[in-house]
């Protein structure tokens, strides 16, 4: 595309975008020699546009920085009009690129931005706490509907999804069991190890993370859209607050959601764990429910679904508060999104292992 | 935009187009075309398939019967991979700016050029910086988000972008809906300038009649679906059909001629 002659460099072909890179490669090439003279014959460039002038121009600055001489012929006369609009807004493009203002010292700001978030966070649980409270004054005020239909779509959808994975950690639990306990020949000991660990433990758990991911995500992906679309922005001017409008019914239906779904999962579970007892440890249906009368107290059930409902409110919390957190565009959404799930699932998990220490100081 | 001789086939030549989402009839048979070097205003009311029009043109949209083409090729190519070479030719401006969120100005007018060149780092730099100058924005606002800019600003990055490449063809969705009139007027003036500069062909869907009479070379009305006006401003203006009658001798549209004789005057 350009060839060398002595000091003629003949350009040829097309210089626009989609073509210039080899052409712009082959001029970096040049061998400068010191204070020479440059002609460019360019007639024979048949199409052109602005990247070619940019390329060109590029040429241009750097013959001038070495001391070379560089005389254009030949170049058509509506080609010559791109380069000189290139050459006339060359100081725009040459300028050192702009950086985006620097914010200090990092860590600073990390700690800086971590206790602000905090200092929001602890706000936004009031607000809910002083929202909750208005409840007990004026329960008219709540906005049941909404209530109901979270409770329809986070509660009643999730039965299907939550009823099948207990069922299945049941069975899991019973097979890991069986093969212990056979060896020892306490086959019926199945019962407290089902029984106990769903009840107390596991059910609540799975129910949680599955809740925070099927609606704690949903929550804050659907907050945040109305704060990106001002849907918020017009809910304050109609002097409601956000809190009563969107997050307190939310926050009602999952607590009074997932203490029913976790009952709904421990009876699929344990009956999961029956159906493996049943078939691998011959411990039959009849034997196992009078051996989990004796072998499970009520207490481990209350103990499970007491939790549930912390759960509860420490997801929908979580998903509403990273949903009112977004500032910035469509792009925001699916960061705080994440960040309320796993904040939420990490949360809960917090508030499981200090239940579990606190009640283990309480011999519960 | 290569400067480059052709042979003279219209820009775009939309023939028989009818358009139904289920029952809804948008386009009953609607034939135009656009000549290289024009500015073709595509107006009409709120819901007369003026964007959906633009949006087969595009290729985003299949009508249910007739034939588009851009530059002689079926616009259906647009849709499968071999459409890439069609879609350097030509830039779209979208209604909201349709800026990526994710990244900055400059890395938005850059996108085109990452995709379809395989042009230096600096090089590509260089070509941004051009465009976001041509188009008005301040070099620091390249390295913004789109959430950081004004819309006005938006826009104006939404041009960047749809001019990176050069392209022989612009579409505007709606340049100047939504601006604050100083503004406009400047959108206006400046795409002129860049049509001078560049020497793209518009296609623009607007309902802004100041644009219209400012700007455009030729205008196709919508109505119920089809064609109902088709030719310069002064000859909308003076047709008989009720409906053009009725879109561009309403008051705001009288005070947009007038105030276009003003300026035409004040010029002279």
């Amino acid at each position: 595309m350009t060839l060398v002659q002595d000091r003629l460099l003949r350009c040829q072909g097309s210089w626009t975008m989609p073509d210039i890179a080899p052409v712009e490669q082959a001029l970096r090439g040049t061998a400068w020699t010191q204070h020479g003279a440059l002609v460019l014959e360019t007639s024979d460039i048949h199409a052109f546009d602005t990247g070619g002038a940019v390329v060109l121009q590029r040429f241009l600055t750097e013959a001038q920085r070495r001391g070379c001489e560089v005389t254009i012929q030949g170049l058509r006369s509506e080609y010559a009009q791109l380069l000189s609009l290139v050459a006339s807004n060359w100081s725009a493009i040459a300028a050192d690129p702009p950086v985006r203002p620097n914010r200090g010292m990092r860590l600073e700001v990390w700690i800086r931005d971590r206790f602000a978030d905090m200092v929001r966070a602890l706000a936004f649980v009031g607000e809910n706490v002083v929202a909750s409270l208005r409840v007990f004054v004026a329960p008219s005020r709540v906005r049941w509907r909404t209530c109901l239909q979270s409770l329809r779509v986070d509660g009643v959808n999730a039965l299907p999804i939550t009823g099948l994975l207990t069922f299945l950690i049941g069975v899991v639990i019973a097979y890991q069991g069986a093969e212990q306990l056979r060896k020892f020949g306490t086959n019926i000991f199945i019962v407290d190890l089902v029984g106990i660990s769903l009840l107390r433990e596991i059910a609540p758990l799975i129910v949680a993370i599955l809740v925070a991911g099927r609606s704690g995500s949903a929550y804050a992906a659907q907050i945040g859209t109305m704060k990106v679309t001002e849907e918020l922005d017009a809910v304050k001017t109609f002097g409601l607050l956000p809190i009563d409008l969107l997050v307190l019914p939310r926050v009602l239906a999952l607590i009074v959601a997932v203490p029913l779904l976790t009952a709904y999962a421990d009876v699929l579970g344990v009956f999961g764990g029956m159906l493996i007892a049943s078939n691998q440890l011959n411990v039959s249906f009849t034997a196992f429910l009078s051996r989990f009368d004796e072998a499970v107290a009520l207490r481990h059930f209350l103990i499970g679904i007491g939790k549930a409902p912390f759960f509860a409110a420490i997801i929908a919390l979580v998903g509403c508060y990273q949903g009112l957190q977004i500032r910035g565009g469509v792009d925001d959404v699916g960061r705080q999104t994440t960040i309320s799930v796993v904040q939420s699932i990490f949360l809960v998990i917090i508030f499981d292992a200090i239940c579990s220490i606190l009640l283990s100081w309480w011999d519960l | 935009m290569s400067l480059t001789v052709q042979t003279e086939t219209p820009v775009i030549e939309v023939s028989h187009v009818s358009t139904r989402f289920g029952q809804a009839v948008v386009h009953e048979d609607v034939s135009l075309m656009v000549v290289r070097g024009e500015i073709f205003a595509i107006a009409g009311g709120n819901g007369s398939g003026k964007s959906t029009l633009l949006r087969e043109i595009v290729g985003l949209l299949t009508p249910t019967s007739g034939e588009i083409r851009l530059f002689g090729r079926d616009s259906r190519e647009l849709q499968g991979s071999d459409g890439r070479p069609l879609h350097r030719r030509f830039g779209v401006m979208f209604q909201g700016g349709a800026l990526f969120s994710s990244m900055t100005l400059a890395e938005n007018v850059a996108v085109p050029l990452r995709e379809h060149t395989h042009l230096s780092a600096r090089i590509i730099r260089d070509i941004v910086a051009l465009k976001i100058a041509l188009v008005g924005l301040p070099p620091d606002s390249a390295v913004k988000f789109p959430s950081e800019l004004s819309g006005g600003m938006r826009r104006r990055a939404a041009l960047a972008r749809a001019i990176v490449m050069d392209p022989e063809l612009l579409f505007l969705d709606e340049p100047t809906a939504g601006l604050d009139p100083i503004i406009a007027d400047g959108f206006d003036q400046l795409l002129v300038h860049l049509k001078r500069l560049l020497g793209f062909t518009v296609v623009m869907v607007t309902h802004d009649l100041d644009t219209l009479w400012r700007l455009a070379d030729r205008v196709a009305l919508l109505g119920s679906g089809r064609v109902v006006g088709l030719g310069t401003m002064e000859e909308l203006a003076h047709c008989e059909d009720p409906l053009v009658h009725e879109y561009f001798n309403g008051p705001r549209g009288r005070a947009a001629r007038l105030q276009y004789a003003g300026t035409v005057m004040h010029q002279d």
